[in-house]
């Protein structure tokens, strides 16, 4: 379904976001990126569909390239991978009706996408979704007058419009508060399920990861640092992950240190005056 | 370093108890402060030395305003000025109509270009200059050479005040363009849009109450600046004006005078209203 090979991604200021990462998603599974701030999670996500350009390796769906098409047939293959994001991506002026049938641009000439020329069809399971993810009947509402979880619904709704082979989401309830991440994920996989469609999510929170993906990667500085199931995720997967194999205790342990030999230093400059 | 204080300041952190304290300074250091302001100071003085205004002009020109206000006192608003008047001010109005539709057109795209992270580093340098050059010539400039291209006439007017648009409208615009929200355009560009479909659905929503808003405020420009380029021919009630102070008619003058503040003022309270309305 989803190959990525040793992808790379450099940023021109030098930093090293992704430094050759290979991974799969296949069939119809939830697999969940884990990891700290800065490990690189969401430029792995914006690599797939190249709203970040990779700098190099490859990422294949469906026997397709991604990384190696012309600026026409990426917009194609983008059509195939919905994008759940963190800050929502909604267009906030726009009605949610508007906001959701975008998910159609793809598909629609310029002329038609001006105009507001919707297929019928389209329209009709527009109406559907917004059933389906719990916002109906709010069609003719503006995106600002949304709250966040609604928001956060009609993104889904957006990305699912788009009939894709695979939905991409980043930190879908980083904005959300508990409550509602967990409603929004447990809506967002039931969905995934239901339309058959495989997921690759990233998420900090690791109870999140756990209890509604079926596979979890760890990434640490640009690197896969674990590769498994929820029920393998223990505690020394965890301090790979997230404190570079030291336990929490070691890592406070290590801090103290640090702090107490600073100090000692400059207890000894003050002496030397 | 230079800078006397680093020695003193390096002293005083022993024990960490800074004691003085200056305000970061924008200038490199104190010299390079007042020898900026001393240079301002100085082209001052040699903008006034080069003009050398005379208070014997100065006080002559006093007598000659005072003998024009009273000749043209009172307005003449016989029902023939009111008629030409009418007829000129008509013309001014529409020219400033047509010029602001025309010209918010030609600047939209204009404005797309000039706008950094819409567009390729090449188009953005091509619609900056397109920009600058339209800010750098005064309407009444650009009506000079007009009238020379078409003759005279409101269609030079119209002309003019259409390429005096993009410096005020695309400026601003392609300003606003720039202080998008690019995740929304994200959004649109993730489910495979076409640039023109990210233009029109992630960043033509964000900037709209603003390009309405600026629509209203260059009309209102178009309207002060088309009274004025019938001073070289261009058409408008510029022209009545000019033939008034040619046929020594100051007191007609001073009621076309009269009109056009009138005009102008109750324009910008009308944009004003309206811009509030839409932001």
């Amino acid at each position: 379904m989803l190959k990525i090979t040793d992808l790379k991604k450099v940023y021109s200021t030098g930093d090293e976001a992704l430094s050759g990462v290979s991974m799969e998603v296949e069939g119809n599974e939830v697999v969940s990126i884990i990891g700290p701030s800065g490990a690189g999670k969401s430029t792995l996500i914006e690599c797939v569909n190249q709203l970040t350009e990779s700098t190099s390796g490859s990422v294949v769906l469906d026997g397709r390239d991604i990384t190696s098409l012309s600026k026409k047939e990426l917009r194609n293959a983008r059509r195939d991978m919905g994008m759940i994001f963190q800050e929502f991506n909604l267009i906030e002026r726009l009605t949610v009706m508007e906001n959701v049938l975008s998910g159609r641009l793809g598909y629609m000439s310029n002329w038609d996408a001006f105009r507001r020329n919707f297929e019928p069809e389209d329209i009709q399971s527009a109406y559907e979704i917004l059933d389906r993810v719990g916002v109906g009947g709010m069609e003719n509402k503006r995106v600002d007058e949304l709250s966040g979880g609604q928001r956060q619904r009609v993104g889904i709704a957006r990305a699912v419009l788009q009939r894709p082979k695979i939905l991409l989401v980043d930190e879908p309830t980083s904005a959300l508060d508990p409550e509602t991440s967990f409603a929004v994920m447990e809506l967002l996989t039931e969905i995934a399920r239901e339309e058959e469609i495989p997921v690759l999510i990233n998420i900090h929170e690791v109870e999140l990861a756990l209890e509604y993906t079926d596979r979890i990667v760890g990434l640490t500085d640009g690197e896969i640092v674990f590769n498994g199931t929820p029920e393998e995720l223990d505690e020394t997967a965890r301090d790979t992950i997230y404190r570079s194999g030291q336990s929490r205790a070691e890592k406070d342990a290590a801090s103290d240190y640090k702090e107490t030999s600073s100090k000692i230093e400059n207890i000894d400059k003050e002496i030397s005056f | 370093m230079s800078n006397p204080g680093s020695e003193e300041r390096e002293r005083m952190s022993v024990g960490n108890s800074l004691t003085s304290w200056e305000r970061p300074t924008v200038f490199y250091n104190k010299q390079i402060k007042y020898l900026l302001y001393s240079a301002i100071g100085l082209f001052i003085l040699w903008s006034a030395w080069e003009l050398r205004p005379s208070p014997s002009r100065l006080i002559g020109g006093m007598e000659a305003f005072f003998s024009l206000l009273t000749t043209m006192f009172p307005p003449d608003f016989s029902p023939d000025a009111r008629g030409r008047i009418w007829t000129g001010m008509l013309e001014s109005i529409a020219m400033s109509i047509v010029a602001t539709a025309i010209g918010v057109l030609i600047s939209i795209p204009i404005a797309v270009m000039a706008a950094e992270n819409l567009v390729p580093k090449p188009v953005y340098y091509v619609g900056r200059s397109i920009v600058s050059v339209s800010r750098a010539l005064h309407e009444l400039v650009l009506a000079i050479i007009t009238v020379v291209a078409v003759g005279l006439g409101p269609l030079a007017g119209v002309i003019a005040l259409i390429i005096a648009t993009p410096g005020f409208f695309a400026k601003l615009l392609s300003e606003e363009l720039e202080d998008i929200d690019g995740g929304q355009a994200d959004g649109i560009r993730a489910v495979g849009g076409s640039s023109i479909q990210v233009l029109l659905y992630g960043v033509a929503p964000q900037v709209i109450p603003r390009l309405i808003g600026l629509t209203i405020y260059r009309w209102d420009i178009n309207i002060r600046a088309s009274t004025i380029v019938g001073i070289v021919g261009a058409g408008g009630i510029g022209v009545t004006l000019l033939n008034s102070f040619d046929r020594y008619e100051y007191d007609f003058s001073l009621a076309i005078i009269l009109v056009i503040i009138a005009v102008v003022m109750f324009g910008e309270i009308m944009s004003a209203v309206a811009r509030r309305r839409v932001q």
